[in-house]
């Protein structure tokens, strides 16, 4: 019988997701990915607070033209990201299994966070026709108010690696936001994974940043960044939670707080999602009198 | 010759109409949407490659170097048979000699800037005399750049003056007015700034001087264009006009040729009226040219570099 | 500097400065069969009783191809595949999948663009650029947006859980022939209906084309079916029993006929019907750009356009230099070759439609308004007209009453505010408007008088699938397009 070689495997090397690029960690630390039985995976990157700076500054970036793009643009491209993990689909499922996860619940994960993708997509031309306003006031104005984006958002991610994920980032980013998201620490490849799906989307570079990390070591300095227009928690510790809205004081960033449990429910995912990370902008333009007539709304 | 008087400010060379930034751009992205084939294509490239002004602004720039443009100007590619020579040579005051003779007994003019160019931060009599150094020196023709702070400040006499003061310096040589349309801040003040200009004597406006963003684009050209024409229907008067910076590719030239054959039409097609300011555009329409006449895409290779 | 006395300024050499080269798109990206038939349960069906129209190049009156005329029995067929369709499949179907469906439709189309461009320029005769740059990518555009609404009903309406209304009767015109069959496919099918479409019998090669795309991306069968036909296969469709709503896009006269017919049904019926709208341009306006704005408000599309700026009212102290500018751009537009990338102005969609222009341009000579029209050149063959103008038009006269669906503008002056705000009104019709001026707060107040549908400040001829488009009075009523497009098809 004739002896096979076994053919030696490429590694991937898991990296963090800065400004559209994939850097290490300027600490040069790491620590282990673990599968279920305890057994190391991968080298995850341990960021450093400074890896958060330069994600928050690469967000910052990307969040003027970003916010200005045609809500239609925008759809669009969530729409592509679906289409990229639609394709990649088989790779989510292996490494949601590795974490501990049965082939099933790991499809249905998948298939849900491509599902939920596409949902949100839908809603970037919609939800300003539903949300906004033409406020009928008493004087002879044009008065509207309309949602804008918040700016740059940190999101913390939930322990759902993937579903979790797209659940928060999908509408923070279909609102016009641009996203630092610290990976939930035990549960990180995904997200890494999920990096590498948004850098073949047409995603802008600086829209979405991934970092992986202490989340302990790392959420005070996420917290406190004064350049941070809001954060989303998902988890239910109100430890944290105390911690982050004391954190937050310092700009008065907005402190977003989405208990969810059950990711697969179709209350995880509503339009009131993306108006959570809206700012809301009132304008008031004269209606000029013709021949005495008034006008108003 | 009789000597030219400077003309005189009055407020109303500022009444415009207001300008519409979406609707200009508007107008402009449709001249894009021209298809030129052909015979058309080969027109407007020979055509692109005689109204342009080479230049060379730069502090290194010596005499060999401005030698060597020369000679470029009136060879673009002798390879080809029928390639016309450019417009003339664009150089700072202190190589007017030099193109000059570098240029003798051809059409190609001997173009200078002056007026403390770029920026233009310099007392009055300074850029008078720069102008009239420029001019004995034997340029055909002066780029002059205007006081964008005291336009910016609402100073229109002063930069009113200042333009009819250059103009009579000038005497015989033709005066292209700098408007730097990217330190303007919007379109309705590109147009006054054009009404002023062309009020005060200007042969030619142009856009930019080449050395700070946005240079020339076509919403802004778009707008000096109508400008001149508002003014040829009130008056008869042709003035010129030359885009200047940012304009490196054969398809971008001809999409300008586009907007000025639908603007103002066949009198102003001719280097006599409309310029381009640029120095590497040459070499993109000779690779053009090249690829209509041999059928295939070109290498940079064989164009020479000056 | 010398100042010429005006009448000695030599006019403008608009575009003669250098004359284009053809640049033909190729037709070869369109692969149009001989004949088509009807589209019925997911297959291409015969018609009952074996006739079929020919349509012709309008660009140079070649044959085509050939589509089938349906008649009662097979309306009667469509019919009833969509009621099984949505019985049996779209009904239960999850909203989400659903959208999904709607999606892969919008995806195909963007991908085989360039031959429905194409087609819908050798069928109908609109320029090849404006097929390219317009009618194509917004009706994908249409798909796209309607698609992300399919799971979304819940949040749409206050308090109400909204249904579908069943089967969807829906006949679109000639002028937009694949653009309306988006406007109308895709909000019925996201709020849950299904369709049975006539398109309109000189044009029916993209909507045919659609349907392919539309197998392709394996809707399940009757969801959508597409009836060739004309005048009798739209009447046999309107007065179907087992529809449960008409939505049409035609002239008025056809569109009242309709609502006389189903009068006494329980039929929900939406109308897109004609105008004739006023552009009206203030002395503060941005002047070039205004002109821009009506020019291509009348001329675009060949002024085949339901919301065609079709009467220009300029105030009157800057009427004459406004009206110099209109002919100097009309002189740079270029009338002939549908399938030429240069071409402005295509050909007329039909013989009909070029006899009824010719006959108002002749009717407003005897009128005795001064007519004008720039001196393109027109191709030998084919069904063309030059961008004509007719200045010293009277309120009361039939060229500023009647539409005439073609390149031809009225143009009226006026003096103020109030007045011109009477005689925008002052009509029938009531689709849109447009509003040239500097000032805000006077757009505002315009926007709040104007009787029309859809307003336009300093803008003209702006779509999009997010914004709603309908009329009033007689220009119809229901609205296309943004979270209102959704009621039309919805129930309560």
């Amino acid at each position: 019988m004739k002896k096979t070689t076994n053919r030696i495997s490429v590694l991937k090397t898991y990296k963090l997701y800065i400004g559209g690029q994939f850097p290490r960690t300027e600490s040069g630390r790491y620590y282990a990915a673990l599968d279920a039985k305890g057994n190391k995976i991968a080298n995850l990157c341990l960021a450093s607070r400074k890896d958060c700076r330069d994600a928050i500054v690469s967000a910052r970036n990307a969040s003027g033209s970003w916010g200005m793009r045609a809500a239609y643009n925008r759809g669009q491209i969530l729409y592509r990201i679906a289409e990229m993990l639609e394709s990649r689909k088989e790779q989510f499922i292996a490494e949601l299994v590795w974490q501990g996860l049965s082939r099933s619940a790991a499809q249905r994960e998948t298939e849900g966070a491509i599902d939920r993708l596409i949902y949100y997509a839908g809603w970037c031309d919609k939800y300003q026709a539903i949300f906004s306003t033409v406020n009928p006031v008493a004087s002879n104005h044009y008065n509207f108010s309309v949602c804008e984006p918040m700016g740059v958002v940190v999101l913390f991610a939930p322990e759902s690696p993937l579903l979790g994920l797209i659940s928060v980032l999908a509408p923070c980013i279909a609102g016009g936001n641009t996203a630092v998201v610290l990976a939930h620490q035990a549960k990180a490849l995904a997200a890494v994974s999920l990096a590498e799906v948004l850098n073949s989307s047409d995603v802008p570079a600086g829209v979405v940043n991934i970092l992986t990390g202490n989340n302990e070591e790392l959420m005070p300095w996420l917290a406190e960044h004064k350049d941070v227009n809001a954060i989303l928690y998902t988890e239910k510790e109100p430890s944290i939670l105390t911690a982050l809205r004391k954190k937050a004081t310092g700009n008065l960033k907005r402190v977003i707080h989405w208990p969810i449990q059950r990711w697969l429910d179709a209350s995880a995912q509503s339009p009131y999602r993306i108006t959570d990370l809206q700012e809301i902008k009132t304008t008031w333009h004269p209606i000029q009198q013709i021949a005495g007539s008034g006008s108003s709304y | 010759m009789k000597p030219i008087r400077p003309a005189v400010f009055k407020p109303s060379v500022l009444a415009a109409p207001p300008v519409d930034q979406t609707g200009v751009e508007e107008r402009a992205a449709r001249f894009t949407k021209r298809s030129i084939k052909a015979d058309s294509k080969m027109q407007g490239l020979l055509m692109t490659l005689s109204m342009i002004d080479l230049t060379t602004l730069e502090g290194k720039d010596t005499v060999g170097k401005v030698e060597q443009l020369c000679y470029k100007a009136l060879h673009l590619h002798d390879k080809f048979e029928g390639v016309p020579t450019v417009a003339a040579i664009c150089v700072y005051p202190s190589h007017v000699q030099t193109a000059k003779k570098a240029l003798q007994g051809s059409n190609v003019k001997v173009a200078s800037v002056a007026t403390a160019f770029p920026a233009g931060q310099s007392s009055r009599s300074v850029k008078l005399s720069e102008t009239k150094f420029a001019v004995e020196e034997g340029a055909d023709e002066i780029d002059m750049v205007i006081s964008r702070g005291a336009f910016l400040a609402g100073e229109y006499a002063y930069v009113f003056d200042e333009i009819a003061a250059v103009k009579e310096v000038c005497g015989q040589a033709r005066l292209k007015v700098i408007l730097e349309t990217g330190e303007l801040g919007s379109l309705d003040e590109v147009r006054k700034a054009s009404q002023l200009a062309i009020a005060a004597g200007a042969d030619f406006i142009k856009t930019s001087t080449g050395k700070i963003q946005p240079a020339a684009t076509l919403p802004v050209t778009l707008v000096m264009l109508e400008t001149i024409r508002d003014h040829y229907y009130k008056t008869g008067t042709m003035v010129g006009m030359k885009p200047a910076g940012g304009i490196s590719t054969s398809k971008l030239a001809l999409h300008y040729l586009v907007m000025l054959n639908e603007t103002l039409g066949a009198d102003w097609m001719h280097p006599h009226w409309f310029r381009f300011g640029a120095s590497s555009l040459a070499n993109n329409v000779l690779m053009q040219i090249a690829k209509e006449k041999e059928g295939c895409y070109q290498s940079p290779n064989y164009f020479s570099v000056d | 500097m010398a100042t010429k006395n005006k009448s000695t300024i030599k006019p403008l050499r608009l575009g003669a400065g250098w004359k284009y080269a053809p640049a033909p798109e190729s037709a070869a990206a369109a692969h149009i069969q001989d004949q088509y038939e009807l589209f019925i349960d997911g297959k291409w069906q015969k018609p009952k009783k074996g006739t079929y129209l020919e349509s012709i190049n309008p660009a140079n009156e070649k044959k085509l191809y050939r589509a089938a005329v349906a008649t009662e029995q097979d309306v009667d067929k469509a019919v009833a595949a969509a009621r099984k369709a949505f019985d049996k499949y779209w009904k239960k179907m999850p909203a989400k999948e659903r959208g999904k469906y709607i999606f892969r439709i919008a995806r195909l189309m963007q991908e085989q663009a360039r031959e429905l461009t194409v087609m819908e320029t050798l069928d109908g005769g609109k320029p090849i650029r404006e097929s390219r740059d317009f009618d194509i990518p917004l009706a994908c555009q249409h798909f796209f947006y309607y698609a992300g609404w399919a799971d979304k009903l819940e949040y749409a309406f206050p308090n109400r859980a909204a249904k579908p209304l069943g089967v969807a009767a829906q006949i679109t015109p000639w002028n937009f022939p694949l653009l309306m069959a988006a406007w109308k496919i895709a909000p019925a099918l996201a709020t849950g209906n299904t369709v049975v479409l006539k398109p309109a019998e000189t044009t029916s090669l993209t909507t045919l084309k659609l349907a392919s795309i539309i197998q392709e991306a394996d809707l399940p069968p009757g969801v959508v079916n597409i009836l060739t036909g004309a005048g009798e296969t739209g009447a046999s469709l309107v007065r179907h029993p087992a529809i449960n709503k008409i939505a049409f896009t035609g002239s008025t006269a056809v569109g009242k006929l309709i609502q006389q017919e189903t009068a006494d049904t329980a039929k929900k019926l939406t109308l897109e019907l004609g105008g004739k709208a006023a552009n009206i341009v203030f002395s503060d306006a941005p002047i070039d750009q205004a002109v821009e704005g009506v020019v291509n408000g009348i001329f675009f599309n060949q002024g085949h356009v339901c919301c065609a700026g079709s009467r220009l009212y300029v105030q009157e102290s800057i009427a004459a230099v406004f009206i110099q500018k209109i002919k100097d751009r009309m002189a740079t537009l270029l009338v002939g070759d549908p399938m030429d990338k240069n071409t402005d102005i295509g050909a007329i969609n039909s013989a009909a439609q070029l006899e009824k222009i010719n006959q108002y341009i002749r009717l407003g000579k005897k009128e005795g308004a001064l007519h004008y029209e720039s001196d393109a050149r027109l191709p030998q063959k084919g069904f063309f007209c030059r961008p004509t103008l007719f200045t010293k038009v009277a309120q009361s006269s039939r060229l500023a009453q009647e539409e005439i669906f073609g390149p031809v503008l009225a143009i009226l002056t006026f003096r103020t505010e109030e007045e011109v705000i009477e005689k925008a009104n002052n009509t029938p019709y009531g689709l849109s408007a447009g509003v040239w001026t500097d000032k805000g707060s006077r757009i505002f107040n315009l926007s709040r008088r104007l009787k029309a549908g859809v307003v336009w400040a300093n803008a003209y001829n702006l779509f999009d699938p997010a914004s709603p488009f309908g009329g009033y009075k007689e220009s119809g009523y229901g609205r296309e397009g943004g979270w209102h497009g959704l009621h039309p098809y919805i129930t309560f």
